[in-house]
């Protein structure tokens, strides 16, 4: 793998800190008027999504980290992976639940998702923007109810549960923010 | 700006300079990179502060000075940094460190009336941080706290005492004077001495000071170092430590040593960045605002 000077560091760069990989979310150098350079990231965990603050040396090289952001289709999963498949080649590869995450609550079967992988294992999945959902249970909206801000819990289809406006029926079609995890509006019957 | 900087030294009776921008040697300091020009005679430095040339005025006796000019500094951009920008450097006959540094503060309380300087030691501001003593500790201990901050050390670094030691102090600076404080820190590690003095004692410390306001660092001072050999000495340092990092060596000034042998009367000088001054005082977050076509600049 590459390795990146100080003076290529910008947000979004890959590279390894103590074997793990990151992505950087800012960069700042640090020049004291004399004396040496500075910079000063702040870094996302890709394993574990926590953010850290490292500093290097300016003119220091870091080894950069083998991610690769892979577009898949979700085809199923079974007790324990989520399998994925590249709908170029059809090879297929398998993601644990802790990987999936929150995102698999979206996932019904079918939806193109972005797989990162490290060195050639998934380490994420994100799933699309917006998703599209039936309502499997949600109680009778009561009109002039305000007390819960206008809104209800609805259950999806994949057992996500949603906040939705009292009008919204069981059995109706939702389009979900999955960055949000919000009700965006209803979608039309295919 | 520029017109009240200029009202308060004719006040103060001192005297208006204006050394040439284009020098025969470049910034001997390891850490700052001169431009060159080739020109038909020669291969010619923009100054990365008039400090040379001003000093062999003071040595041929030209009394206070002060000079507002523009200086140049090889790839240095960021919101705090442009390769091209503007200086007030000044020399006081007769002052030390604490002198300048009280004049520094009447200064500025012409930009900002009432607003309180404190003054603290390198060393207090480490104890207040709760970061090792910059003197006394080992470079071991400096480089575990380096560590400690996050900083990523390959190992020759981590026996870099002056590299640790320049960590150290834009950490304290970051942690113990952030946005709101307004401070001289004063009494550097002889590794950060430059071209100030050295008082001896327990620890030896060189009578450097800088200002940091809100966080950003204004103004370099010294009780300036007369003595040529012992400048001669820390040009020679600075010349392992840049061929150390692999740095082009650095042309002696002969002129400005010559001009030490012949006398630099005891003095205290301080530069002050007026592109930072500007924009603190506008409240902007980048220099590249407060400069005309900042935008365009280096």
């Amino acid at each position: 793998m590459a390795s990146y000077s100080t003076n290529q560091f910008k947000p979004g760069l890959k590279i390894m800190i103590d074997g793990d990989p990151f992505n950087i979310v800012e960069n700042e150098m640090v020049k004291p008027g004399k004396g040496q350079a500075f910079n000063r990231v702040r870094v996302r965990n890709l394993l574990t999504g926590r953010v850290i603050e490292r500093t290097f040396k300016s003119g220091d090289s870091v080894e950069g980290a083998d991610i690769l952001d892979m577009e898949m289709q979700y085809l199923y999963h079974d007790g324990d992976a989520w399998h994925f498949m590249n709908i170029a080649s059809f090879e297929q590869l398998q993601a644990s639940a802790q990987t999936v995450g929150e995102a698999g609550q979206w996932l019904k079967g079918q939806e193109m998702c972005s797989v990162t992988l490290f060195n050639g294992e998934p380490i994420a999945i994100t799933p699309p923007n917006f998703v599209v959902l039936r309502i499997t249970q949600t109680d009778p909206g009561v009109r002039g109810d305000t007390a819960t801000g206008g809104t209800k819990p609805a259950t999806l289809e994949t057992g996500a549960v949603v906040r939705v406006p009292l009008f919204i029926e069981e059995g109706s079609l939702l389009k979900i923010d999955t960055r949000t995890g919000e009700y965006a509006s209803r979608a039309k019957e295919e | 700006m520029l017109g009240e900087i200029r009202a308060y030294f004719a006040q103060q009776g001192v005297l208006e300079v204006d050394t040439p921008l284009l020098g025969h040697t470049g910034a001997a300091d390891p850490a700052i990179g001169s431009l060159a020009l080739d020109l038909p005679s020669g291969r010619r430095y923009l100054q990365t502060s008039p400090e040379y040339a001003m000093k062999r005025l003071l040595a041929a006796g030209s009394g206070d000075i002060y000079q507002l000019c523009k200086a140049f500094r090889e790839e240095e951009h960021s919101p705090l940094h442009r390769g091209e920008f503007t200086l007030l450097e000044w020399y006081r006959v007769g002052f030390d460190h604490h002198q300048l540094m009280a004049e520094v503060a009447r200064l500025l309380a012409v930009f900002w009336p009432g607003r309180v300087l404190e003054r603290l030691t390198i060393a207090h501001l480490a104890q207040q941080v709760g970061a090792p003593d910059p003197h006394l500790s080992s470079t071991a201990v400096l480089a575990n706290y380096a560590r400690d901050c996050g900083v990523v050390l390959t190992p020759p670094a981590a026996h870099d005492r002056s590299l640790l030691l320049d960590f150290l102090l834009t950490h304290l600076v970051r942690v113990g004077l952030p946005v709101g404080r307004a401070a001289f820190i004063y009494d550097f590690p002889l590794e950060q001495a430059a071209y100030a003095r050295v008082r001896p004692g327990h620890p030896p410390v060189a009578e450097r000071f800088e200002l940091i306001l809100d966080g950003v660092e204004l103004a370099n001072g010294y009780h300036e170092l007369c003595d040529p050999l012992a400048q001669r000495a820390r040009h020679a340092a600075e010349a392992l430590v840049r061929a150390a990092r692999g740095l082009p060596p650095p042309l002696i000034d002969e002129r400005l040593l010559a001009a030490l042998a012949a006398g630099l009367p005891a003095c205290a000088g301080v530069a002050l960045g007026i592109d930072r001054l500007l924009m603190l005082r506008e409240g902007a977050a980048n220099v590249g605002e407060v400069m005309a076509f900042g935008a365009e600049t280096l």
